[in-house]
């Protein structure tokens, strides 16, 4: 039998397993606490106070995403003091930072946005002086502007813990401390992988996919989920859809088979085919050999295809016949492939290139 | 898929991909897993350096997980039975395999230890450069873990003797009692979105969907009833077969769907002569692509994001792909084109939606008879799943192998078809990069990928390089028997001495006009790991 701890949270008692922390027993059962470093499946690290609660007979408030449980502990969540503190810290944050909502591409999905909100919170009792640092504006795919960033490290604990792939991590101390590759190098001049996992772990405006920039709003877009079309590991994902245009796709933890949420390029950033104008749109058909495409309408097409097929078969039997299916189309396409080459045409010549 | 079928009784990767990241032991072979299956690898990362697992990497080539590695063995290409055989050759003689499992759950061990008892440590390193003290430190931490979990892909299958090199795999795995554990097993990671689904709905010559022989009359026999037509029970011609067939004015039509053979078949140029030697060529694609371009008809089709359907990942789980935007012009599902066109035909097909056939294939497919629509809206089912109430199975073999006891498969070493040579002194092997995907009709049209990886490169050792006279980024010329392209060299160790590598997603440099067609005789793969090769200042 698994031992049980008893807490008592803003007066519920709740019985929880030792090891967890307050935040995990608090979010099991409703009880919300605000947090902005805390990641799920990276390490707790207390950075940004955010999360802080009362504990009856704790010397000063304590970060619920790092303090485990005890039996017979009592914490609240919502006394002034905690509130006090939270306040203190967001306003900080909003004073050290360059946080425009209007042009920023996270207004409407921010989570410090959504806390300066939640925290009721009109102006930053301090002066707003954001660092003075250059927009990050030299690949395509990811922006970066630091003087967004809230230093809660969720982009380096994405890139080391989720993905491992070991390339950001803080520098400098203090009022000089910033996110990045190593030597202060941008993206495209280090060893980036451009998974964008970071993107999806930041959150504020401070990392952003570049080519989503200006193309709609998080309340304008529509997210459907699918399964990545690039290699066998299936990756779930959010097809983030605007104006009958894929922007952007996303990660979601809550898929959690087989990449809770991760992604790599590929995935990411390697949708612009969808869109692009070399798309077939018509079917085309070549009259004579060696002669040139001419557009046709479907029905010239199956026509054009049937005649041929018929008289084939007619001439030289079903075995003359043979088709590719695809190891890139659907179960449903592949079954009906190989089930009209076998029941309509009448062989077994089917093949695709799982070998390749 | 051939290797794993005739050991295990299921070609499929036998373990979930989610087990990787909580076993002790990882041997990855062939397998350039953070570039090919880079979400996959990043469990294998988190197993070493979070869950303190340890990572075996048997590789010719210093790909990207070497760096997570606790040992890389580095064979020379083709020469995977020898290193394979000599793990098991060191198991055996240090009595560290799997004694009991060996006894009650496989057959052949005999075969098998008469057939390794000459691959001492010492052969292996005289033949694959392995130093022998690498391979029993390597055998010793496979051996003795409590669940081992082997990868391998296609840098294992892409070998005249790709089969033997599958079979070697699950020898040694079966050897160690790895098979039908969690976090053990065999694993083939697919490097295609939907491979496994193709095979799995019988696009193949041989089989109907799941596996059921076409030459078995009891399944025909079903399957004729069910689609209400006779059909013939001789296997049919693969994609290599196809096209010698067609040289030869057998074959007179062939239909393409979603498929580039133009590109990604070795010997483009004998593929060309094929196809252009067809009375019909219909390509049914999203692109007009190499092949496209010399067929008859072109259709165009839906691409994945503006249809609904399924895809089956590599491990078993059958996920659902949802329309989230409107095809181009007339661009169709391409299921409906095909049932559009059967209809034509004669044989008519009447859908309204993917939904519908997932209903038809539930009924004639048993190892999706229970994943239906509804069943995996919100997540995805791994086969075999029996019936609607099964919840999917995570690792096969539990218990007993699909084909009852294991079967070792006694494997000797093949050289690799086509061996280097004064004037082809080099090895070449192909493979794709992070960046770039199979032929390159997609990921070439992303900026992104363009921005990172724009052309192909020639990936070459310092050491070959200055033997040449290359610089790095000196124009290159590659020269096989078969053919010649030039490329923009990149001097590396990540490849060997006396190899070099190159991928196959650049019509400007097309590989396969230089790859050595021949085939392994039981998987048709063709031999794309191993070519020998002239490079010389272009």
């Amino acid at each position: 039998m698994e031992k049980i701890c008893s807490v008592t949270i803003d007066g519920k008692v709740i019985e929880a397993s030792p090891g967890q922390t307050i935040l995990e027993v608090a979010r099991a059962n409703g009880i919300y606490i605000p947090t902005l470093c805390h990641y799920s499946n990276t390490t707790n690290v207390g950075a940004c106070r955010v999360c802080v609660v009362e504990v009856e007979k704790a010397r000063s408030l304590v970060a619920s995403c790092t303090m485990p449980i005890s039996h017979g502990m009592v914490i609240k969540t919502d006394t002034k003091k905690v509130r006090d503190s939270q306040k203190m810290v967001v306003e900080l944050l909003w004073a050290s930072g360059n946080h425009d909502c209007l042009s920023c591409e996270r207004n409407g999905e921010c989570e410090l946005q959504n806390l300066v909100y939640w925290l009721g919170i009109e102006r930053p009792r301090f002066n707003i002086e954001p660092p003075n640092y250059k927009i990050e504006n030299s690949n395509t795919m990811i922006q970066r502007d630091l003087t967004k960033c809230i230093l809660c490290g969720r982009c380096i604990r994405a890139c080391n813990e989720i993905q491992v792939n070991e390339i950001l991590d803080f520098a400098n101390r203090g009022n000089f401390a910033k996110v990045g590759p190593a030597f202060d190098n941008d993206y495209i001049d280090s060893e980036c992988y451009f998974c964008g996992e970071c993107v999806d772990a930041c959150p504020v405006g401070a990392i952003t996919f570049k080519q989503a920039r200006f193309s709609g709003r998080p309340w304008e877009i529509k997210k459907v989920k699918t399964t990545c079309t690039y290699c066998g590991v299936g990756c779930q994902m959010d097809l983030n859809v605007h104006n009958n245009r894929i922007i952007k796709v996303t990660g979601n933890k809550d898929y959690i088979h087989p990449n809770e949420g991760s992604l790599c390029v590929k995935g990411r950033f390697g949708m612009d085919f969808i869109n692009d104008s070399s798309r077939l749109t018509t079917p085309l058909i070549r009259k004579e050999k060696d002669g040139e495409f001419t557009e046709a309408t479907w029905k010239e097409a199956y026509d054009f295809i049937t005649e041929r097929l018929t008289e084939i078969k007619k001439k030289n039997g079903p075995d003359s016949i043979a088709g590719l299916s695809s190891a890139r189309c659907t179960n449903e396409e592949n079954y009906l492939f190989q089930k009209f080459l076998r029941a309509a045409i009448g062989t077994n010549n089917v093949d695709h290139c799982a070998r390749l | 898929m051939a290797g794993l079928a005739a050991a295990f009784g299921s070609g499929a990767m036998t373990n979930s991909i989610e087990e990787i990241e909580f076993t002790d032991v990882i041997l990855a072979t062939g397998t350039n897993t953070t570039e090919n299956h880079p979400v996959l690898s990043s469990r294998i990362k988190r197993a070493v350096r979070q869950n303190n697992a340890k990572l075996i990497v048997i590789d010719p080539r210093e790909i990207g997980l070497v760096k997570y590695a606790t040992i890389w063995l580095r064979q020379k290409p083709g020469t995977d039975v020898v290193v394979l055989n000599g793990l098991m050759n060191v198991i055996i003689a240090e009595e560290i395999f799997a004694k009991e499992y060996v006894e009650s759950r496989t057959e052949g061990f005999e075969a098998l230890k008469k057939a390794v008892s000459s691959y001492t440590p010492e052969y292996v390193e005289k033949i694959s450069g392995v130093p022998a003290e690498d391979l029993k430190t390597a055998a010793r931490l496979y051996a003795t873990a409590n669940k081992a979990s082997l990868l391998y892909a296609m840098g294992l299958t892409q070998h005249i003797n790709g089969t033997d090199n599958v079979k070697s795999c699950a020898n040694l795995a079966m050897l160690c009692g790895m098979v039908g554990i969690e976090g053990g097993g065999v694993n083939p990671l697919r490097g295609q979105n939907n491979v496994q689904g193709a095979c799995d709905m019988g696009a193949l010559p041989n089989v109907f969907p799941a596996y059921q022989a076409v030459a078995n009359d009891e399944a025909r026999a079903k399957f004729e009833k069910f689609w209400n037509v006779p059909l013939q029970g001789k296997p049919g011609k693969t994609i290599m077969e196809m096209m010698d067939s067609a040289e030869k004015g057998e074959i007179k039509a062939i239909y393409v769907m979603g498929e580039n053979p133009m590109m990604s078949d070795p010997d483009i140029t004998h593929v060309e002569a094929c196809l252009r030697n067809l009375d019909l060529l219909i390509v049914q694609d999203i692109f007009m692509s190499e092949t496209a371009a010399i067929a008859d008809v072109v259709l165009p089709s839906a691409c994945f994001a503006e249809k609904d359907g399924t895809f089956t990942n590599t491990d078993r789980r059958v996920q659902r792909i949802r329309k989230a935007v409107n095809a181009p012009g007339q661009a169709k599902a391409d299921w409906e084109i095909i049932a559009d066109l059967s209809t034509k035909m004669g044989y008519s097909m009447n859908y309204n939606s993917a939904k519908e056939i997932m209903s038809e294939i539930n009924a004639v497919t048993p190892s999706y008879a229970g994943i239906t629509y509804d069943r995996i809206e919100k997540e995805g089912i791994q086969w075999p799943c029996p019936n609607t109430d099964h919840p999917g199975t995570r690792f096969l073999h539990s218990g007993h192998f699909s084909r009852g006891l294991g079967l070792f498969h006694a494997v000797e070493y093949v050289p690799a078809a086509e061996q280097t040579d004064d004037e082809y002194p080099l090895i070449l092997s192909t493979g794709r990069v992070l960046y770039h995907y199979h032929t390159g009709t997609m990921t070439r049209l992303s900026k992104g990928s363009e921005e990172r990886c724009p052309e192909s490169l020639v990936e070459i050792n310092p050491f070959d390089a200055k033997n040449l006279g290359i610089e790095d980024g000196d124009t290159v010329k590659v020269t096989t028997r078969r053919g010649s392209l030039e490329a923009k060299s990149k001097i590396t160790k990540r490849s060997d001495v006396g190899m070099i590598f190159m991928n196959f997603h650049f019509h400007e440099a097309a590989v396969n006009l230089l790859t050595n067609p021949v085939l392994d005789p039981i998987g048709k793969i063709p031999e794309y790991k191993v070519c020998a090769v002239r490079v010389e200042k272009a």
